[in-house]
């Protein structure tokens, strides 16, 4: 609970860059192995393994997230990012393995107290609660509400005051993410993208401390791409610490301040966003191991963008479904 | 709101009204097919009982009904069945006297009071019950001891019959399965088929007079064939229209409400039995015995599951069946014609399903809610095995089977349903999936 | 034919024993399927383990009219818990049959010769209303205008139904409209999203369970009492298939669905019904005998039910874009 104060402390007195700053100080030195400590961990895995039948989806030896920076997971598709995702927040029971947020053990906490502890996460394939009103969508989010309970939920001035403020909360964030002139409208009536809003803008109503965001900008148009890029960024300058899975390389390189890459379920390499792309590992996971012969950069940027284009138009096709 | 997501967005019904029409047409088809040997139903205010020795009816006894002052109402006598009926106008307690001497010469009444009074509520139909027992056989039933243990005689007696029900269960499930699978249409209707199968059977060997063989034929085909009009014409167009699962699977409680109770009206509330193989008499394999119909009608399920069994594992559609219900948008990718497959799934599941009701009414009676009656069975098998997997629905089947006739060891046999179904809601307790299921992948 | 009494019965049915009583099962199929989109298929069972549970306290046991209510109640409320203990986590279509099986287990022990004693077998319990209808306030004899009247006793038992059945279209008025239900119309939307936004959904679940089920239970007294006796196959799953016909008739997750589906539903019934019986009776449909009569009804539940879903998924009254579960 000290490390709470501290950042509510140190997020009054800095200013946004120095949020970047500190981020990227506290990265500079570090090794470039998979699992290297970091300086102020908020989250700590420990062998975490998930298998389905034959199938090792995840198994991760050691890997910590650095409080207040934007860690980027990356991987080839099906490298378990999402199995991991799944096992962390409770939404699957791992196999084997222990893991710590803010020093408190949280292997086989189910799923809403993991989300009450401070992490909460999203969903690759949006899940929108469709015949609720955006606004509605909103005050789910926020945490304990005295309405929620039987008993009180049948004496309306019981949660009245409490709910005004929710919804006060709510309407600052939707228009923060540009959702506001959507607010009485359902949730199913919104495109691909603006649900892809709401449902980060809906995570950020339990008042985080970690957010896991898998794959936030997949099918959102590049105009779009740009603002929530910008929210992502905010959310770091507000004092959260952001874990996400993305595909696009150029977006990691842009937001990010590390980049942990995962291939066959496990952690092959770390490293900072401009050089982790030409980490022989990552080369390797990405295309394949026949690359015997080093490739020069210009073969590289094209190969990557070639796989890029690739996932690109898959992500596409998935989200359009 | 514009309503642009699809999710909210309306259809048109041009097409499903064709579809509703062609569905009431058809139902109107079966409903003149089947008014031939419309019966009188059961009376709805009255006496009745089932005289059953050791799961066989017993006829021919006499059941003398009285005021309770001592005025004779009507004297009846037990059919094939071991059933009667005795139909009371006024609502008021009665004296139901069993006549011990027509009893079979190895038969007595368990406790020895042959006298009930029962008392008839208006509108009711009272049971009043007899339970019969082996002279001799005093309290336990397994008492009269040969050289081998009679436990373990029984028990081989129960596993018997409990394949020979889960081989029956298996037959309608594997179609339940694959439906779903492919489908994922939960349905309520499905004992409806089974029912359909041993009805119209009996309208071809009862009503035409047919032999039951080539009227069980005829009734398999014809199974088929309404499988496949069904799919065709109706749960295929409701598919095409983009109908959830949900709304689905209530449909499909309306279907079977409403073939039921056509069922009931065509056919009567009464218990019937085909006009070949009912009364005979038993052989000994062993420990077991049993008549020589049971035998027949087991190896034919088995000889089916092993025939669809094998189709679905070594032909093209079979692989395709099982791709589709694997991943339909996969296998559609893929180039299987999906809906040809789902077909194909229909036709043969209405046939098996068919075949599975002849053999129930070969081994017990005829009913118009024999279906209903097994359905929850068929969906403890298929639950049991994990929704979707045929061979899961195999396997879940017999174990409900033999679960059902070797609990009997134990349990009363009319609570011998209930063990089953409590043995699903436990297993599922610890594998939410069935035991031959996948769990679904989250996020 | 006698028009007066086809009438009659008709709108008598409008208000009466059998519109209430469904009406209440279908409030709580409404809780359940409408808002929070769990499959209950063993609502019966709730009815019935109210009206055993009163009959037995009463009959069996001899104890007092109030104690046997309590019984009822306490009965509805551990059927939710040990229902919902395995089959909450589960997917909706596996909570479907579990939740039918349950209900065939409580109806198949009640009519069992083995408990005999204690629930009475296939012909169920009787002699057990006295203590309700001692707190009749109506004296003895017939009240209403022409043939729109009812004897005391049905007046007592409706007006203590329509009480019941206010009371509870209140509470889920209220609750619907709290963050309470928000959260179980989010559950039935998507229930992982609740998870991840810190709300124990499994806990709602039964909460949703045990408040359906127990309004559900009221139905099974209301049975109990108005017919002064309870047999288990009044309790089977046809009971609870009618309730869902009603609950979609009148507009899942409206709070006043059920109730105007339950009136429409009875009107309907007995309406074909006295219409049929008349004209079997006189003559008009010679291929029908009046046996068949009965079982016109099911079909025609059946129909009714294939039809609304196809065409009217959202029921009568409802706005389509409201509509509470995945008709595509
Ligand atoms: N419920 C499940 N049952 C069986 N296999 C599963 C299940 N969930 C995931 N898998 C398998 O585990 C592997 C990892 O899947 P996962 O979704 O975690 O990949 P991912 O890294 O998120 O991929 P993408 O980038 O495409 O989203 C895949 O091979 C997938 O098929
Ligand atoms: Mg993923």
């Amino acid at each position: 609970m000290s490390a709470k104060t501290s950042s509510a402390e140190t997020s009054a007195e800095t200013t946004m860059s120095d949020r970047k700053a500190a981020a990227l100080a506290a990265f500079k030195d570090l090794a470039r192995d998979p699992g290297v400590p970091k300086p102020d961990p908020i989250l700590v895995v420990d062998g975490v393994t998930r298998r389905f039948g034959g199938l090792t989806a995840v198994e991760v030896a050691h890997v910590e997230i650095q409080r207040g920076s934007i860690t980027a997971l990356i991987g080839p598709n099906g490298a378990g990012k999402t199995t991991f995702f799944n096992q962390l927040t409770g939404f699957d029971t791992a196999d084997a393995g222990k893991w710590t947020f803010n020093g408190q053990s949280m292997s086989g906490v189910p799923a809403h107290r993991v989300a009450r502890a401070g992490m909460v996460r999203t969903f690759q394939l949006t899940k929108a609660l469709s015949r609720l009103t955006v606004l509605e969508n909103m005050r789910l989010g926020a945490q304990q509400q005295r309405g929620e309970n039987f008993w009180r939920a049948l004496v309306p001035s019981a949660w009245r005051a409490q709910e005004d403020a929710i919804t006060e909360q709510a309407e600052e964030l939707l228009a923060r993410f540009k959702l506001d002139a959507k607010r009485e409208d359902f949730a199913g009536s919104l495109s691909g993208g603006q649900r892809k809003l709401l449902e980060m803008a809906r995570a950020l109503m339990v008042k985080p401390e970690l957010v896991m965001l898998d794959e936030p900008m997949a099918g959102v148009n590049p105009a779009l791409t740009q603002s929530l890029l910008g929210h992502v960024k905010d959310l770091r300058d507000q004092g959260m610490t952001v874990l996400f899975v993305e595909h696009d390389m150029d977006m990691v390189r842009d937001i990010s301040d590390w980049v942990i890459v995962m291939a066959q379920g496990a952690i092959i390499a770390e490293g900072p966003p401009d050089t982790i792309m030409s980490d022989a590992r990552v080369i390797d996971a990405y295309l394949g191991a026949h690359h015997d012969a080093p490739l020069s950069e210009s073969e590289l940027e094209e190969q990557l963008h070639q796989a890029e284009a690739a996932l690109e138009a898959e992500i596409e096709e998935e989200t359009q479904k | 709101m514009e309503g642009q997501n699809p999710a909210l967005t309306y259809f048109e019904g041009a097409p499903l009204r064709r579809a509703v029409i062609a569905f009431t047409a058809f139902l109107g088809g079966l409903i003149f097919l089947l008014a031939v040997p419309a019966q009188a139903a059961a009376p709805d205010q009255g006496l009745r009982g089932t005289l059953k020795l050791q799961g066989q009816p017993v006829n021919g006894v006499k059941i003398v009904v009285t005021t309770e002052g001592g005025q004779p109402v009507k004297e009846v006598t037990s059919n094939a069945q071991g059933a009667w009926v005795v139909p009371i106008d006024k609502p008021g307690k009665y004296k139901v006297t069993l006549d011990v001497k027509t009893l079979p010469q190895n038969a007595m009444i368990r406790g020895g009071n042959a006298v009930r009074t029962p008392t008839v509520f208006s509108g009711n139909v009272s049971t009043v019950l007899f339970a019969l027992q082996l002279k001799g056989a005093a309290g336990q039933p397994a008492d009269e001891g040969g050289e081998s243990s009679p436990f373990l005689d029984q028990a081989a007696q129960l596993t018997f019959e409990g394949l020979n029900l889960g081989l029956i269960i298996a037959l309608a499930a594997l179609g339940l399965s694959l439906i779903y699978g492919t489908t994922g249409l939960t349905n309520f209707a499905h004992g409806e088929l089974v029912t359909l199968g041993a009805l119209l059977a009996y309208l071809f060997n009862v009503g035409f007079g047919l032999h039951l063989i080539p009227a069980a034929v005829i009734a398999v085909i014809a199974g088929g064939a309404l499988g496949y009009l069904q799919d065709r014409f109706f749960w295929g167009q409701l598919r095409r229209r983009g109908t959830g699962t949900i709304a689905m699977m209530i449909i499909s409680i309306g279907v079977a409400l409403f073939l039921r109770y056509v069922f009931l009206i065509l056919f009567g509330g009464q218990n019937e039995s085909f006009a070949q193989y009912t009364a005979q008499p038993g052989i000994e394999i062993g420990p077991i015995s049993a008549a020589p119909k049971n035998f027949v009608a087991m190896g034919i399920e088995l000889l089916v599951l092993i025939i669809v069994g094998f189709a679905l594992l070594r032909t093209r559609t079979g692989k395709a069946a099982r791709a589709v219900a694997d991943n339909p948008a996969l296998a559609a990718s893929s180039g299987i014609n999906v809906d040809r497959v789902i077909r194909i799934i229909w036709t043969t599941g209405g046939a098996i399903a068919a075949l599975a009701g002849i053999m129930l009414g070969l081994s017990q009676n005829l009913k118009y809610t024999m279906g209903q009656d097994i359905l929850l069975l068929i969906f403890a098998g298929v639950t049991l095995g994990g929704l979707g997997t045929a061979f899961g629905a195999l396997v879940g089947s017999l174990v409900v089977g033999l679960f059902i006739q070797v609990s009997t060891l134990w349990v009363p046999p009319e609570l011998k349903s209930v063990g089953a179904l409590a043995v699903l809601i436990i297993v599922l307790l610890f594998r939410p999936q069935g035991i031959l299921g996948r769990r679904e992948r989250i996020g | 034919m006698d028009w007066i009494t086809i009438i009659s019965t008709t709108v008598k049915s409008a208000i009466g024993v059998e519109t209430v009583l469904y009406a209440l099962a279908a409030i709580g199929i409404n809780i359940h399927f409408g808002y929070t989109g769990l499959l209950n298929f063993g609502q019966a069972a709730f009815m019935g383990v109210a009206g055993y549970g009163l009959a037995v306290t009463v009959t069996v046991l001899g104890l007092p009219f109030w104690v046997g209510i309590g019984v009822g109640l306490a009965a509805a409320v551990l059927l939710a818990l040990l229902l919902g203990a395995p089959t909450l986590r589960l997917r909706a279509d596996y909570l479907a049959i579990v939740t039918i099986a349950a209900a065939e287990i409580v109806r198949l022990v009640f009519r069992s010769v083995q408990f005999r004693d204690v629930f009475g077998g296939s012909d169920g319990q009787r002699g057990f209303s006295d203590g309700f209808y001692a707190l009749n306030p109506f004296p003895e004899g017939e009240y209403g205008i022409g043939w729109f009247s009812f004897n005391h006793r049905l007046l007592w038992i409706m007006l203590v139904g329509w009480v019941l059945v206010a009371l509870s279209c209140g509470i889920v008025y209220l609750l619907m409209r709290s963050p309470w239900g928000r959260v179980l119309k989010a559950i039935r939307e998507d229930e992982d999203a609740v998870r991840s936004l810190g709300k124990n959904v499994f806990s709602y679940k039964m909460q949703s369970l045990i408040l359906g089920g127990v309004i559900g239970s009221l139905g099974g007294f209301i049975y109990g009492l108005a017919y002064a006796s309870v047999q288990p196959d009044v309790f089977g799953t046809e009971t609870t298939f009618f309730a869902y016909t009603i609950v979609i008739l009148g507009g899942a997750a409206r709070v006043l669905g059920p109730v105007v589906g339950s009136m429409i539903f009875w009107v309907l019934l007995v309406l074909v019904n006295g219409v049929l019986s008349e004209a079997v009776q006189a003559g008009y449909i010679p291929f029908m005998t009046s046996i068949q009569v009965g079982p016109v009804r099911y079909i025609l539940v059946g129909l009714g039910l294939i039809l609304l879903l196809i065409f009217r998924p959202q029921g009568i009254f409802g706005d389509k874009r409201e509509i509470a579960f995945d008709v595509r």
